[in-house]
């Protein structure tokens, strides 16, 4: 690691101020990207700025079907949250299998996101669920906030404070993972609300997204059978030595009737 | 240089720190306590797996300042003088190791996932181990290690309450 100033403020204004301040401000959150980023040297801030003192970044409050989640919240807060649990039970099932334990133990929702890893689990979440990304400046959609690889809506210094859920009829996440990372090969997150069906997609593309056709054939009837036959055009998926394309495009099919079985119970 | 205060299984230590230097090497480097290992040095292995107030933590994946303040417990606390602690003892017993690398993170992801789970099944255990590699044993010895470790903890534990 190049050398940084390490800084702790105690609660988002001092951080935000932080990074403001900075030549070249780094948040860190639970670090179990960023620290092996920086191992690498793939990058060089001037400060790095520790958000794990600021307590009212972390927490779980459940109010009028909606399950929000503070930023610094780790993944195994989230996985074991009784709240979580009874509310959006598939998303206390995602949190439990990203990693090992001892990166639940450390990593945060809000770092995840911000990161906006193509083959993370939580964009999924938070795009199959139709999620709000709070800020300390604004409000984000989750259809808005994954923009690219790597890429999201936050601007610069931008501070995700929580993520808000709201709580849909069913819903259920599977993945193919990586036998060695976990991260995600293929991961689908399927959600119903009514007649309101999203299908998001990780792991396959440069970055998360929502399977519209699948989606209109599961709001008709959410069923697994009702997909038999509707892939995703993998043209632009990622192909590397993990898996090619191809075998991407059908992992998407069968991780998606999964999670819609998964789903139904 | 920031100064590090922490408790490092039942000691009060402290150090001056570079904010890039990880809580391995401050282990590791400072504190000459080696028995906790750096294996991939990528947050993969496992072999550097401390407890951090209590939960378990991979020390190559987190910065000595974020320790600060904090009560650290690694693989030397573990046993009491020259008596192996009951999960080390399993590990001897069922040869739960060949080269014995990558043992003390097993040894403290088995306490960790034992606090959390007294009496875990086989696939629990394999489980809890997904942050760990062994490039020895193929993992069979070390599932039966832990869950004879987790019964000789239940037992200990039941004889106590009778005492």
């Amino acid at each position: 690691m190049y050398e940084f100033n390490f800084q702790r403020p105690a609660n988002s204004d001092a951080a935000i101020d932080a990074q403001a301040n900075a030549e070249d401000g780094q948040y860190m959150a639970g670090g179990q990207t960023i620290i092996p980023v920086l191992k690498q040297r793939l990058a060089m801030p001037s400060d790095v700025i520790d958000l794990g003192a600021i307590e009212d970044l972390s927490g779980i409050t459940i109010a009028d079907g909606t399950v929000t989640i503070g930023a610094m919240t780790t993944h195994t807060d989230v996985a074991t949250s009784g709240d979580v649990l009874g509310a959006i039970p598939a998303l206390a099932d995602l949190a439990s299998m990203i990693g090992d334990p001892h990166v639940r133990n450390r990593g945060t929702i809000g770092g995840s996101i911000a990161n906006n890893d193509p083959a993370a689990d939580y964009p999924a979440a938070v795009l199959g669920l139709g999620a709000t990304v709070h800020t300390n400046q604004r409000t984000i959609i989750a259809d808005e906030f994954f923009t690219d690889l790597f890429e999201t809506a936050l601007d610069e210094g931008e501070l995700i404070t929580n993520v808000a859920f709201p709580v849909p009829d069913q819903a259920a996440y599977m993945k193919f993972p990586n036998p060695a990372s976990r991260y995600a090969i293929a991961g689908v997150f399927v959600s119903r609300t009514g007649a309101d069906v999203r299908v998001a997609v990780t792991g396959a593309a440069t970055c998360v997204f929502r399977a519209a056709e699948m989606e209109r054939a599961l709001a008709g009837n959410f069923n697994p059978d009702a997909i038999e036959g509707i892939g995703v055009d993998g043209t632009d998926f990622n192909n590397d030595l993990h898996a090619s394309a191809e075998y991407r495009t059908h992992l998407v099919s069968v991780m998606a009737k999964r999670a819609v079985a998964k789903a139904l119970g | 240089m920031p100064t590090l205060s922490m408790t490092v299984n039942g000691e009060q230590v402290s150090g001056e720190v570079e904010g890039r230097t990880l809580l391995v090497d401050f282990l590791r480097e400072n504190l000459r306590l080696t028995g906790t290992h750096v294996g991939c040095d990528t947050s993969q292995c496992g072999a550097c797996v401390v407890h951090v107030d209590g939960v378990s933590m991979k020390s190559c994946t987190m910065l000595a300042l974020h320790a600060q303040g904090t009560e650290v417990a690694t693989i030397e606390g573990v046993a009491n003088g020259d008596t192996l602690h009951p999960m080390q003892e399993a590990f001897r017993e069922n040869h739960g190791l060949q080269c014995g690398f990558c043992t003390p993170g097993m040894v403290m992801t088995a306490l960790a996932l034992v606090k959390d789970n007294p009496d875990p099944t086989d696939a629990e255990v394999r489980h809890g181990l997904e942050g760990n590699l062994c490039r020895c044993t193929g993992y069979q010895n070390i599932v039966h290690a832990i869950l004879d470790g987790a019964k000789a903890m239940r037992e200990g534990a039941a004889n106590e309450g009778e005492s």
